[in-house]
């Protein structure tokens, strides 16, 4: 018999160690994985983990590393803070994507006049559309008790449909020969996103998700507001008695998410991406929950989980380029990852005994 | 076959503590039998072993002449052994016929069990309707649902566990008949109570439990209640030191004060009102689940009231949540500990700032000042002798006791003009509760306003200069707490709750 014994206080040893456990063991069932598919186990994770790094290309995909992480650092630094409060928002997909929409569409509108205010002005938009996105679980919340997880899950595909309408409709390129997608941003200089510094990936996305996660350590960490969101996620009851007020909770921590995550809509669209197409979104939303678990929801551990997680992007595109993997072998192997976090996660608040039942 | 349980040598460790070292005792049929200690002297682990759901580590049990080792509580069940505890697992949604049946191992069909309640229930001076919805039963007919479930199954030892906590005084008295009439009849009783006056009014023989250890046995009618409560603590009480205090001012003051009901069969405050003094401990007894709660969450500000019904040194304070109280002077300790009053997985430090932010320097616009906060809470552990190993130390690590005295020192310490504390004593050793009720005294001498509530009448009495009543959500007119009798404080708290014996 295994029981599970309760901890007194919860291990510092094992907050830390998870992370690293987790991912030793996603790279063992991976491989034990891709060696099903008839892959070579010790290859595929040298491709996925090693080569995108110190590999012959290295040089291109070290950029693309903080192109990737941006966004994930970004977005997973805004839900860490509601997912602390225990407010569930699943929805920054959508919320990502709406930012991108509400800058794109003022650029749209501004093209081709060139004005130092339009990228100030799309940033302020960014946000704006992802928080007004992420208002709506958010109110619904408040004033009907709905669950913001469902909602906020739902809207992500209403704004993945009203992606596909804005990108063959409205804001289709007039000049685009029918092809479906908008004007590319990189071509109109008020409002392209650039590289900042040659080959090393990093655009205003990148800095500000550098600025999000101070940001967000200093407001958890140090700030009596951050003590009060830990507390309502550990205590409701307790954080009541503290003075929070729920429907504000629910409110600041849905807003700033949604905020973030429209930020990294307007980064990406601006930049990287450059259009608004269909297929604009590739699941940054998505991925940044698991970025933010694995992240410990520390800001710092974000940081690094972000890296990481943009690393298995970059590496499992080189396995499908390279050994013809399966993108969705690619996507079981990153849900495995937070499955094995939470897994071994277990070992924080408790310790494993062995031995017979009650003895 | 004088002896229908026989306990030798009974142990049980669990990491880091021996919750019950070699303990024996005997029970014989028909014998009302106490088990006497403080919390964590290990009566409820011994219990435990003898119900089936905690297996010994050494030790042997006999029940009625064979050798009794109940893997689970149906095979204690089976062997005859029926067990009543503290807290009820009834569902309120049901009906007391539907709950005794998810409790029996094959209920018979629902008119025939309905007809079994009815017979049982009168049979012990237990009225019970089998048709009634649970969660519109008062405490104490819930219990009544206990153990008319437990007596369907005919047991030859019935345990209860600190039956009367949920009980007002004319409760007990019906809920004594009935477990003399058993006994009467052959059952034997183990009686696990930590209320002196009331084992030596039910028991015949007790056996006390200290730090896991069997440390006495005795006639408990022979010995009076400090004989009694001195071996349960090993050492001389302390007695409370009450100095004289003299009234100040009217600080806080309620009217007309009502609540909706906060959850589905809460109850609803209704126009509840009092005049608290400076010096002043007022008491407010009932047996729990009459409103107790949301009467702190209104006065602590957690469920602000209509404009007009509660006061603070004349000011209306009745739209203001508990940080705008707290600025003002206002305090409060909620019952619950862990999840409450305190975070159980945050440190004693981060369990500081919870409260203390407005009346401590314990932040710097906006930001925590760390230092201050560790400051605050080794304040704490020192003036309030919180045993841990540090303030570094997560809530949820402390013993019940010891976390009840940081709660109630963590306010204390930050000078209130009013405190507010709920069941401040509840679950706690004698030893600690004995310093709460102290600090309590002391602070009402000081100057503060104090507001007790407990279901713990004994306290009450004990400390508070007025006692009120909160009865169904009412709350009586003060009355001074000097010349009042057991029996007039059972009729404030709403005598038997309209349950009558049905054989008188």
């Amino acid at each position: 018999m295994i029981t599970l014994v309760r901890r007194p206080t919860p291990s510092k040893l094992w907050t830390y160690a998870t992370p690293i456990v987790a991912v030793i063991a996603t790279m063992i069932a991976g491989g034990i994985l891709f060696a099903v598919l008839g892959k070579h186990p010790v290859e595929a994770i040298r491709v996925i983990f090693w080569d995108p790094l110190f590999g012959a290309n290295a040089g291109y995909f070290r950029g693309q590393l903080l192109v990737k992480a941006g966004p994930l650092i970004l977005i997973a630094a805004g839900l860490a803070i509601g997912f602390r409060a225990g407010i569930w928002n699943i929805g920054a997909e959508g919320q990502y994507i709406m930012g991108a929409l509400f800058s794109a569409w003022l650029a749209l509108k501004m093209y081709p006049t060139e004005s130092h205010w339009l990228f100030p002005a799309m940033i302020v938009l960014g946000a704006l559309g992802g928080l007004l996105w992420a208002m709506i679980p958010a109110l619904l919340k408040v004033v009907f008790g709905t669950s913001e997880i469902l909602v906020s899950l739902m809207l992500v595909y209403v704004a993945e449909n009203l992606l596909a309408y804005m990108s063959f409709g409205p804001l289709k390129n007039p000049e685009g020969y029918g092809f479906p997608g908008s004007r590319n941003l990189q071509d109109y200089p008020s409002a392209y996103n650039a590289e900042l510094f040659a080959g090393t990936g990093v655009h205003w996305g990148v800095v500000t998700a550098l600025v999000a996660v101070i940001a967000t350590y200093i407001l958890m960490h140090r700030h009596i507001t951050g003590f009060r969101i830990r507390v309502a996620g550990e205590a409701p009851r307790a954080a009541r008695f503290a003075g929070v007020i729920p429907a504000r909770l629910v409110i600041f921590c849905l807003g700033l998410g949604g905020a973030f995550a429209g930020l990294a809509g307007m980064f990406e669209v601006s930049g990287p991406s450059g259009q608004i197409t269909d297929s604009f979104n590739v699941g940054y939303g998505f991925t940044a929950i698991i970025v933010a678990f694995l992240g410990r929801l520390h800001p710092i551990g974000i940081l690094l989980a972000g890296l990481l997680m943009a690393l298995t992007y970059i590496g499992g595109d080189m396995a499908q380029l390279v050994l013809g993997l399966p993108s969705a072998a690619i996507q079981v192997f990153q849900g495995m990852l937070l499955f094995f976090l939470l897994a071994f996660d277990v070992l924080t608040n408790f310790h494993i005994r062995f031995g017979r039942a009650g003895a | 076959m004088s002896e229908l349980l026989k306990i030798e040598g009974l142990t049980k460790a669990y990491p880091g503590v021996v919750a019950n070292d070699g303990v024996g005792f005997s029970v014989r049929p028909g014998e009302v039998h106490a088990l006497l200690g403080e919390n964590g002297a290990g009566k409820s682990t011994l219990v435990k072993m003898i119900y089936g759901l905690v297996k010994p580590d050494a030790g042997t049990m006999h029940f009625a002449g064979a050798p009794y080792a109940p893997t689970d509580p149906r095979a204690a069940r089976t062997a005859g052994v029926a067990m009543v505890f503290q807290h009820f697992s009834l569902f309120e949604a049901l009906n007391v016929a539907e709950n005794v049946a998810l409790g029996m191992e094959n209920p018979p069909p629902m008119r025939q069990l309905s007809g079994k309640i009815r017979e049982i229930s009168k049979a012990y001076g237990l009225p019970l309707d089998p048709a009634r919805l649970v969660g519109d039963l008062s405490a104490g007919e819930r219990q009544r649902v206990e153990i008319v479930r437990c007596l369907l199954q005919d047991p030859k030892l019935l345990i209860m566990d600190e039956p009367t906590s949920v009980l007002t005084p004319q409760e007990v008295d019906i809920l004594f008949h009935t477990l003399r009439k058993l006994s009467s009849e052959g059952t034997a009783i183990l009686y696990i109570s930590h209320k002196l006056e009331e084992i030596r009014a039910l028991c015949e023989g007790a056996t006390i439990l200290r730090g896991g250890k069997v440390v006495g046995s005795c006639n408990p009618r022979e010995k009076t209640a400090r004989e009694l409560a001195e071996m349960m603590v090993g050492a001389e009480l302390k007695v409370t030191d009450r100095a004289e205090r003299s009234f100040g001012e009217v600080v806080l003051k309620a009217t007309g004060l009502s609540l909706p009901p906060m959850s589905q069969f809460g109850p609803a405050l209704k126009d509840v009102g009092f005049e608290l003094h400076a010096g002043e401990v007022l008491g407010i007894g009932g047996v729990a689940g009459n409103g107790q709660e949301e009467l702190l969450a209104t006065l602590s500000g957690e469920k602000p009231s209509i404009p007009g019904t509660v006061t603070l040194m004349g000011k209306d304070i009745s739209s203001l949540g508990p940080n705008g109280r707290r600025a003002m002077g206002l305090l409060a300790a909620p019952e619950e500990r862990l999840g409450h009053a305190a975070v159980p997985a945050m440190s004693l430090i981060e369990n500081a700032i919870l409260t203390g932010t407005m009346r401590k320097p314990l932040t710097k616009n906006g930001f925590v000042d760390q230092a201050a906060a560790k400051r605050f809470a080794d304040e704490i552990i020192a003036a309030f002798d919180v045993r841990t190993p540090g303030s570094h130390v997560a809530a949820r690590a402390l013993s019940g006791g010891n976390l009840q005295k940081y709660v109630i020192g963590r306010e204390v310490l930050q000078n209130p003009a009013v405190l507010i504390v709920n069941q401040p004593t509840w679950g706690v050793d004698a030893a600690a509760a004995a310093a709460i009720r102290q600090a309590l005294l002391d602070l009402a001498a000081k100057g503060a306003a104090v507001i007790a509530i407990s279901q713990d009448l004994d306290e009450l009495m004990e400390i508070a200069d007025n006692f009120a009543a909160l009865n169904e959500g009412k709350l009586s007119a003060p009355r001074p707490t000097q010349g009042l009798t057991i029996e007039e404080i059972g009729l404030m708290l709403g005598g038997a709750h309209g349950m009558q014996e049905a054989t008188a």
